[in-house]
């Protein structure tokens, strides 16, 4: 059996004579196709330079293919022709263009070739359930005219695409055609060529497609389904396409997932890559494993996750690249986190006592204090500065507080952070919290009264800063409970928690970890004495407490304190 | 909202036009030392760059880049005392421009570059850089720059956005004496707004802003770059390589949720000698927009600062660049 190779080359004409030597020395007789676009003088250099081979060379005639036009099916035509009717041995005509790179030797894609005898590789699929084209043009590629140039004529393309769907303009198939289409490298055996190129109705079926778009990917497909049954659709030529629909690019480190791929053939090689073509056009060596299956889907999985990352982009990351627009409503952070309102005001000890629940538990976990105090950003520790170079200064955070927590999340992926906030930290940041899905939120709300009936200041300051931080409370509260928020929340009063303050912190450690906790000692109560007093107090002097709910009475201090005092 | 539009194009358009007299005026300023780009290329690859007693840097810099695939070089010397002109003429890839004139004045040497660009770079792309500053972006060891640049080209984008990041040595600044001690960096301080014009880029943050300006951050230095351009000569650097005109060449960045192919100016500022550079600097005042205020930075570096903390990372390749999210590739498998 013999394998003839039809070659389009354009450019990089010193990299495809590499390759056409490739093939030569293999023993495949070729037919090689220099577009018209190319000049006289180099096209000139480039037949002298492959003089040494003519015995089984010939250039086909030159056409000037563009992009998606006729030329490209009308040069393969015309190289197909010559490739029959000068190589008589060749049964198996192959496709190939001057960037397409063989990975195996030619010797075990021949294998390949006569262990599937009378078999036509081409990739063809009805229009109807192809997913993959782009720009919307589906079957209309074969119902509507395309005259002009989609590369140099993008506004009279569209508008002349706009006016046949207006004037509702659609032509007819000629008969006995099912429009298909697919990859245009493809490997026709020689039977099947001749019939397709010696079609009775050939003139008719050209004529059609010359206003067809992008034939080069639907006439081979479609002839060859109207001439043989032996059809495996798929390409032996590796080719994948990027989001826009450009065919991906092979560079040097592509060489193991090349090699791993198994496929006889991948493009489009990048002209520069050295190691690519150095690796792959060695001497034609004796086929190692001839019936190994080309496995293109590993060299798709790839490229199939550098289009995920170009189009959706890490979440949670704002880098150079990726700066969503607000109006998407992304996520501001990378994973889930835990805030705690009013719990540690609630608990004594609470930040070291829950590091020790999340060890427990075997949760990587940083329990910080009030990350948005207004002094400093209180990380877990005392530490002055935080995983990524962040600072506890405060005036760095608050320059742009939504970077700081959205840089701290990112820098510290696959560790739980849990910090504290409430109404005295720099508020800032409270629309992303309520916003942001990855948070996890427990509100005891009014818990800032704790630390606040205590503070040693003259009662009218301390009334005057309770109806700040409950009116600061108030609006934050509003956030998280407006229809914009899609964080994870769960909102006590502080009568509430103080019902039973046990199932609260456990209902919030379990928020935390995603599932049941082990019970564990509390920690103990802050001290409250007197609050219900102060809270009177303050409802006296006419500042109603709205968000600790009825609280008549507290928990008794612990004995422990007792004695202390 | 339409005339307001309209009014703001035209306004830039207006900006661009002085810039460009400006860098034609600026040819006078400039004196041929040695001029090798008769017969370059049209697809040659430049790389510009303005400098003043850089030999420190010098020899890593033409290195990186040549390696990089840079075709030429085009140098403005503004008074080099310290042997880089020398260096510099004898280079077979590189043109040499000198200038006696105030850097300041030719707003930090864009107008003297501008008229470089104007002159040669059209058509081409241009790589406008500092003499301290090294270009990588994901796969460069394997993917130079013809490479890079006949993706954008394939996906018709005509500018590579760059971050600047500031490496800093184990100890202290003077402890460096060369650009391969610089080995640290922050990986995760950075802040991102956009701003005028075309809602550019304004990235700060990293060791600079913690430690010199941690009092003022609006101040501290801009870190986003535009430096690699398909150049057409009606274009013009706005602020250094910081921004363009037209505006649209500053949206090096996706904002669909996406991510752009980006790349990142390994920044190697901060050698033993920028300690004195900054007691020559503060009687200069050649650099900042506002000497007076920058006094107090170059008074920190004088002081000879410690820059890497417990947090600091360790320089490793540009794989963990991208794992980092410090760049991306985009696209681009």
């Amino acid at each position: 059996m013999s394998l003839g190779i039809v070659m389009l080359v354009h450019s990089a004409l010193d990299r495809a004579e590499q390759v056409i030597r490739h093939w030569y020395a293999a023993g495949c007789p070729l037919v090689v196709h220099v577009d018209a676009a190319v000049p006289e003088a180099d096209y000139r250099a480039f037949a002298g330079s492959l003089a040494d081979l003519r015995d089984r060379l010939v250039f086909a005639p030159r056409f000037r293919c563009e992009w998606g036009s006729w030329e490209l099916v009308a040069a393969t035509q015309a190289a197909a022709a010559l490739m029959l009717d000068r190589f008589e041995e060749a049964d198996r005509v192959f496709l190939a263009s001057g960037s397409c790179l063989p990975l195996r030797p030619v010797a075990e894609l021949r294998a390949y070739l006569e262990a599937h005898p009378e078999t036509n590789f081409i990739e063809s699929a009805t229009v109807r359930d192809v997913t993959w084209t782009r720009g919307g043009l589906g079957e209309e590629r074969f119902t509507l005219r395309f005259p002009f140039s989609w590369k140099r004529q993008r506004r009279l393309f569209d508008a002349h695409v706009a006016l046949q769907r207006r004037l509702g303009v659609r032509r007819r198939m000629p008969a006995g055609l099912v429009p298909h289409m697919g990859s245009q490298w493809w490997c026709l055996t020689r039977q099947t060529l001749q019939r397709i190129l010696n079609d009775p109705d050939r003139a008719a079926i050209d004529r059609y497609f010359r206003q067809v778009w992008i034939p080069d990917e639907s006439y081979f497909q479609t002839m060859a389904r109207r001439w043989s049954d032996r059809i495996e659709s798929r390409s032996l030529t590796a080719s994948t396409f990027d989001f826009l629909g450009r065919p991906h690019i092979l560079y040097d480190d592509h060489l193991p997932l090349l090699r791993r791929s198994g496929c006889f053939v991948a493009r489009k090689a990048w002209p520069g890559a050295e190691r690519l073509y150095e690796a792959f056009l060695q001497a034609d060596s004796a086929p190692a494993e001839p019936l190994r299956l080309p496995d293109p889907g590993r060299i798709e999985r790839v490229f199939a996750r550098a289009a995920e990352q170009r189009l959706r982009g890490r979440a949670g990351l704002i880098m150079q690249g990726r700066l969503p627009a607000p109006h998407l409503n992304l996520p501001l952070t990378a994973a889930p986190y835990s805030v705690f309102e009013g719990v540690a005001e609630v608990f004594d000890g609470f930040a070291p006592w829950l590091a020790r629940q999340l060890a427990e538990a075997g949760q990587g976990a940083a329990v910080h204090g009030h990350l948005f105090a207004p002094e400093r950003a209180e990380f877990a520790g005392g530490a002055t500065g935080y995983a990524g170079g962040l600072s506890d200064s405060a005036t760095l955070r608050d320059y742009h507080a939504q970077m700081f927590l959205s840089n701290l999340i990112w820098n510290t992926r696959g560790q739980r952070q849990c910090f504290s906030f409430g109404p005295r930290d720099t508020q800032a940041i409270h629309w992303d919290l309520a916003k942001d899905p990855n948070a996890v939120i427990s509100v005891i709300s009014g818990a800032w009264m704790i630390p606040l009936h205590r503070a040693p200041m003259p009662f009218a300051r301390r009334r005057a800063e309770a109806a700040r931080l409950q009116r600061i409370e108030a609006e934050h509260l509003a956030a998280l409970r407006s229809p914009w928020a899609r964080a994870r929340v769960r909102i006590w009063t502080l009568a509430e928690a103080l019902e039973a303050p046990e199932e609260r912190l456990q209902e919030a450690i379990e928020d935390t970890l995603g599932g049941p906790a082990p019970r564990r000692a509390l920690p103990a109560l802050a001290d409250m004495e007197g609050l219900p007093d102060f809270l009177q107090a303050l409802r006296n002097a006419g500042m109603h407490p709205q968000l600790t709910g009825e609280l008549r009475a507290v928990p008794a201090p612990p004995a422990r304190r007792a004695e202390r005092a | 909202m339409r005339t307001a539009q309209l009014r703001q194009a035209l306004r830039l358009r207006r900006k661009r036009q002085r810039l460009l007299w400006r860098a034609f005026r600026a040819r006078h300023a400039l004196t041929p030392r040695i001029d090798r780009t008769r017969g370059l290329p049209r697809g040659a690859i430049l790389c510009l760059c303005c400098l003043r007693n850089e030999m420190a840097q010098l020899p890593l810099f033409l290195d990186h880049h040549r390696r990089l695939g840079v075709d030429h070089f085009l140098f403005v010397d503004n008074g080099s005392d310290d042997g880089s002109l020398a260096f510099l003429a004898a280079q077979p890839d590189v043109s040499v421009w000198s200038t006696a004139a105030s850097y300041r004045d030719a707003r930090f040497g864009m107008d003297w570059l501008g008229w470089l660009l104007m002159r040669h770079g059209h058509g081409r792309w241009c790589l406008t850089l500092d003499a301290d500053e090294r270009l990588i972006y994901p796969f460069w060891t394997t993917r130079p720059l013809p490479a890079l640049t006949a993706w954008l080209d394939h996906g018709g984008q005509e500018a590579l956005g760059a971050l600047m990041l500031d490496l800093y040595p184990q100890g202290r600044l003077s402890e460096a004496g060369a650009p391969e001690d610089l080995l640290w960096f922050d990986a995760g301080n950075y802040t991102l707004r956009q701003q005028a014009p075309g809602q550019a880029l304004w990235i700060q943050g990293g060791p600079r802003a913690r430690a010199f300006f941690a009092d003022a951050p609006r101040r501290a230095p801009t870190l986003n770059k535009v430096p690699l351009v398909r150049w057409h000569r009606r274009y013009a650097y706005l602020n250094a390589a910081h921004t363009l005109l037209p505006p649209r060449l500053n949206r090096t960045y996706a904002s669909a949720g996406g991510e752009a192919l980006t790349g990142v100016l390994l920044h190697g500022k901060f050698l033993g000698a920028i300690v004195e550079k900054s007691a020559e600097e503060l009687v200069r005042r050649q650099h900042f927009g506002d000497p007076a205020r920058a006094a107090a930075y170059q008074r920190a570096l004088m002081g000879d600062p410690v820059l890497k903390t417990p947090q600091s990372t360790r320089y490793t390749g540009w794989r963990q660049l991208v794992a980092l999210g410090l760049m991306s590739r985009g696209g681009w498998p």
